[in-house]
């Protein structure tokens, strides 16, 4: 049976809120922003105004600024984002129990089984989003289709508050005219690779030699000739499912830019304790350490390396994640933003081949230690007990990455595996 | 609720009085206006999620009947509130 799949936008997610909450500012440019004195001052949302003005997201505020002086700065309010993105899961959970997120304001869901109850794709995406205008006062753009990265790009083509569908019999007419960074995951190296060979569009994508985008791409080649021609099966997955945990991550955009090793060295003390602190709570070590590095001009990069033994101890999550970073970076640029990544993980209890060459008694104290600081931590506050390293700097030392950060960027392809 | 205060005129919080059932449930019999004055709520004609867009915000909407008028209550969250008529 074919599959219908509905991909559900939320428009202008924080905007619309912050909108909704403050009837004043609704028709004036409006731009969510992060906190400059934190250094987080970039647009995060805008609404339609401010989007006629040129306005993009990421950039900074000065520069929204210019572009509309009369512009509406507020800060955001993620615990109201996580409310309402809570009650549109809610919407979606009368139509299906298979909901898969794509972070807080977009979600797949699957209403094949449901279309004998409720009617066909269509009609649900359009009973969808009249009950989210109705009962949340925000708006949101429903893709319908066969499959799950189609059905994204049918709710990117009409906004706010419409429902595209995409066919089998209409998609190359709808999708191949796009612009080949449209698709999921082609950023804008993979644009640039792309575009030295002639290719711009989905379409032309899809109609390329499928060996000829993997000697270009590698395995993701294949991946997006497979997205291009609607050759996607992943299935949506169930209520649930998702909280299943592949990986544990942090990241932080910091308070000035990290201009040598050192300065890297303490961001991953700081993001490798909260890192470990978290994997030892739901109880799990990871085998491979992943960092996350983005330059100032926004470059960014990620590389991983795998740990001798399975660990969820931060010392030596930080040690591994400053190997990888010493072996790949050559600071040509300071850096902005960092972040460290636990994957390829098992759970703490299973059995584990103990070295001869390592001191075994040592590994056992460090656990120790840590379990200990989580300890007086949750007794004491998170700034009770400090390594020294992060004393020698000021701004970069205050940093409390456990309880500042709850939102975590989600991928496509669960823990980062290719299907 | 909101950690942020919107500070929005038209979205007076009040205070409600309800009577809470033995088998589950609820309904709210009188609202406390900002100026302290308690109306008795007559009837109660419907109940649904609904947002209010000249307060800013949503809840679960009481439909009531007050003093022969009909009203909107919206309990949002944890907290009860009305939007300011016009004039």
């Amino acid at each position: 049976m074919e599959r219908v799949i509905l991909h559900s936008d939320l428009n202008n997610f924080y905007a619309s809120v912050e909108c909704l909450y403050c009837p004043a500012i609704r028709d004036k440019p409006v731009a969510v922003c992060g906190d400059p004195e934190a250094r987080h001052g970039i647009v995060l949302a805008k609404n339609y105004p401010a989007r006629a003005a040129g306005i993009k997201t990421g950039e900074a505020i000065w520069q929204a600024k210019q572009k509309s002086p009369g512009l509406v700065v507020v800060t955001p309010n993620f615990p109201l984002y996580l409310r309402f993105a809570r009650l549109a899961r809610e919407i979606y959970g009368d139509y299906t129990d298979q909901i898969e997120p794509f972070g807080l304001d977009e979600a797949w869901l699957d209403v094949g089984n449901s279309s004998s109850i409720y009617g066909d794709g269509v009609h649900i995406a359009d009973e969808i989003r009249a009950r989210i205008k109705y009962e949340l006062g925000v708006t949101a753009s429903v893709g319908v289709s066969y499959n799950k990265i189609f059905a994204k790009l049918g709710s990117d083509m009409k906004k706010p508050d419409a429902t595209t569908v995409i066919t089998r019999d209409n998609y190359r007419d709808i999708v191949w005219p796009l612009p080949a960074e449209d698709l999921l995951y082609v950023g804008r190296a993979t644009r640039r690779k792309l575009f030295r060979y002639g290719i711009k569009t989905i379409g032309d994508i899809a109609v390329a030699r499928p060996g000829m985008l993997y000697s270009l791409l590698g395995k993701w080649g294949e991946v997006l000739w497979a997205f291009a021609n609607g050759q996607d099966n992943s299935p949506v997955a169930r209520v649930g499912e998702e909280g299943l945990i592949k990986s544990v991550g942090n990241s932080i955009t910091t308070p000035r830019d990290l201009q040598n090793d050192n300065d890297v060295q303490m961001i991953f003390y700081v993001l490798s304790e909260s890192v470990a602190a978290r994997m030892r709570d739901h109880g799990f070590r990871c085998r491979t350490v992943q960092i996350h590095i983005r330059d100032n001009t926004l470059f960014s990069f990620e590389a991983q390396g795998k740990l001798a033994r399975p660990a969820s101890v931060s010392t030596i999550l930080a040690e591994k994640a400053m190997e990888i970073f010493t072996a790949r970076y050559t600071w040509e640029k300071p850096i902005r933003s960092v972040g460290v990544r636990g994957c390829d993980l098992i759970t703490a209890h299973s059995q584990e081949q103990l070295s001869l060459f390592e001191d075994e008694e040592r590994r056992l104290k460090q656990e120790k230690l840590e379990e200990t600081v989580d300890l007086l931590r949750r007794r004491f506050g998170h700034f009770s007990v400090q390594r020294a390293v992060l004393l020698q700097d000021a701004d970069l030392g205050i940093i409390n990455p456990r309880e500042d950060h709850v939102i975590h960027p989600v991928g496509f392809f669960k823990g980062g595996k290719l299907p | 609720m909101e950690e942020k205060d919107y500070n929005n005129p038209d979205k007076i919080y009040i205070s409600v009085r309800a009577v809470f059932y033995p088998d589950g449930g609820f309904k709210p019999t009188s609202l406390i206006w900002e100026d302290g004055r308690e109306y008795q709520i007559d009837r109660v004609t419907d109940i649904r999620r609904a947002a209010s867009l000249k307060a800013g915000g949503t809840g679960i909407r009481y439909t009531c009947k007050v003093a022969g008028k009909q009203v909107h209550l919206f309990l949002e969250e944890d907290r009860w509130f009305m939007e300011r008529k016009e004039g």
